[in-house]
């Protein structure tokens, strides 16, 4: 055991993304490794587990009443952030990652250091993608957005099927909604290629060190905080991923 | 190093396949969580604890890791009536479900709800930080009485966990034993909390919570002793337990087995890790050791 006091940060900048999603960055740089999160304490809220979206920001949607104080936030504020937690991505070979919404927040690292040949980003309409230069600039970029107003019209899964051969790909990194992500492990496993999939999980989490258990996953009793957040896909292809996931509480609520 | 035979252990009336339980709270949230500890070397397992209505807790930050121990305030989430569905396919496995209420009526519902289907039950008579609940009660020798014979009454082990905020803690570990407890489980954590000096505040959502950890086992240690002296029914020691030697100076303070909780934070298989190294062939009887330190 070891000081896990959270370090206090000083906000430096608040970038708007979207409407609904704002980069957060802060006055230090965390040792983190793409996919990796931490607990980001709202002081007088609450606590919330995010994703480094680089070694000194986080990417907040606006979902519930401390992710909303937190983009309300400005620059000077200070917040407390435990971390870096949990596995992260271990791309291997040639790298397609896959994004829905804010799910880019953690691939975006994997593909600022180079890793990631083909991007697959996808968001409900133009205005909510997020990071798309970036990505362009990075890797082969392809958009979906469900509205049709830019790139593909449609979801993700259907530039998978129209535009890329799955198969030529070693590691496929997908983070995003959890039907999305089910949708593409299913691809995946018609294919008999659940193991090449690395799949970001989003459970509630209280301690975020493996020890409340709020966060397991059933059958096997898998820790999202540290066992995850990044999973291949041959380990929860006969979980409960897709079907449902718990509140804060331990009631289960279906997906 | 003193080391134990491996054979069939029965403390307060549940048969465990070892000495080494899971304490409630710690893994305990989901069945197959709480499979996943038994198969992992778990000797039995206590559950989150389970209360009159689904709980969602205190805000966070709930959990903070310390140098030797861990602070926390979760304020007992729990899904409530739900749970049982959990523990269906844990029928015939050494669970133990954990039990809040804030009154004997409200113990007496909560286990009337697990009697098919548990081992046995544990009283958290004894969370630090849960308004109304826990050791807001445990504190109280006619309240700890009152609620553990209305668990007593289903006829099953019942356990009760007390807590080690108290002047003396003998007292309440009499008036669980009057109360019909097969067995005291002692210690819940300790009443403990942190600044963040450059916020100016307390770090836990709730201000206040309980320590766990190596850095409360001595007080876990006194508590059993004393409780040894006083009592008659089996003790169940907990409280920083994370090594075989741990487990041996505990069952000579008194304890017939052991709980153990935050030491799954260095090691989830920390459970096979004891075990690997409290058991041998040539060990010696569990009764050889029990208070040994009282002669």
């Amino acid at each position: 055991m070891n000081d896990g006091m959270p370090r206090v940060v000083t906000i430096r900048e608040m970038i708007r993304e979207t409407p609904a999603v704002a980069t957060i960055r802060f006055d230090h740089a965390f040792d983190s490794l793409p996919g990796q999160f931490c607990m980001v304490w709202v002081p007088g809220i609450d606590e919330v587990p995010m994703g480094f979206s680089g070694a000194d920001q986080i990417t907040v949607q606006e979902v519930g009443t401390a992710t909303r104080a937190l983009t309300s936030l400005t620059p000077g504020d200070n917040i407390g952030i435990r971390g870096p937690f949990g596995n992260g991505f271990s791309p291997v070979g040639r790298v397609l990652a896959v994004a829905g919404g804010v799910g880019v927040a953690p691939l975006l690292p994997l593909a600022k250091e180079g890793s990631v040949a083909t991007f697959i980003l996808g968001a409900r309409t133009r205005d909510e993608l997020i990071a798309a230069d970036i990505l362009a600039d990075q890797t082969d970029l392809h958009i979906a957005t469900d509205d049709g107003t830019a790139g593909y019209h449609g979801f993700v899964t259907g530039v998978l099927d129209s535009e890329i051969d799955i198969a030529s790909f070693d590691t496929i990194c997908v983070c995003g909604p959890e039907l999305m992500m089910k949708s593409i492990l299913d691809r995946l496993a018609l294919r008999n290629m659940e193991q090449r999939g690395q799949f970001s999980l989003h459970r509630y989490m209280k301690c975020g060190v493996g020890v409340c258990g709020s966060c397991s996953l059933d059958p096997d009793g898998l820790r999202v905080c540290r066992d995850g957040p990044v999973f291949s896909g041959d380990q929860i292809s006969s979980s409960e991923f897709g079907e449902y996931a718990r509140d804060a509480g331990g009631q289960k609520q279906k997906i | 190093m003193i080391t134990l035979q491996n054979d069939p252990v029965n403390v307060g009336g549940i048969t465990l396949n070892n000495h080494l339980i899971l304490a409630a709270g710690v893994l305990g949230t989901t069945g197959a969580s709480i499979r996943r500890m038994l198969r992992g070397g778990a000797g039995g397992a206590v559950t989150k604890s389970i209360g009159p209505v689904p709980a969602a807790g205190h805000p966070g930050p709930c959990l903070i890791p310390l140098d030797g121990g861990l602070l926390n305030a979760m304020g007992l989430p729990n899904p409530s009536q739900e749970f049982a569905s959990e523990l269906a396919h844990l029928a015939e496995e050494p669970v133990i479900v954990s039990i809040f209420g804030g009154t004997p009526d409200e113990f007496q519902t909560v286990a009337s709800w697990f009697a098919d289907i548990a081992a046995g039950y544990e009283l958290n008579l004894s969370c630090p930080h849960a308004e109304g609940y826990g050791a807001a009660i445990g504190s109280d020798p006619r309240m700890v009485r009152a609620c553990t014979e209305e668990v007593a009454a289903f006829g099953l082990p019942t356990w009760v966990k007390l807590t080690p905020n108290v002047t003396d803690i003998a007292v309440i570990g009499e008036a669980a034993e009057a109360g019909g407890a097969t067995a005291l489980v002692a210690i819940n954590t300790v009443r403990a909390m942190r600044i963040s000096t450059k916020l100016r505040r307390p770090v836990l959502g709730n201000r206040f919570g309980g320590l766990s950890g190596p850095m409360i086992f001595p007080i876990a240690l006194r508590c059993v002793y004393d409780l040894y002296e006083a009592c008659s029914v089996p003790i169940i020691g907990c409280g920083g337990i994370s090594s075989a030697a741990d487990v041996i100076e505990m069952m000579m303070a008194g304890a017939s087995a052991v709980q153990i909780g935050s030491a799954v934070y260095d090691d989830i298989g920390v459970f096979d890790q004891i075990a690997s190294k409290l058991y041998s062939d040539h060990g010696c009887s569990a009764a050889e050791i029990v208070g040994c330190a009282h002669e």
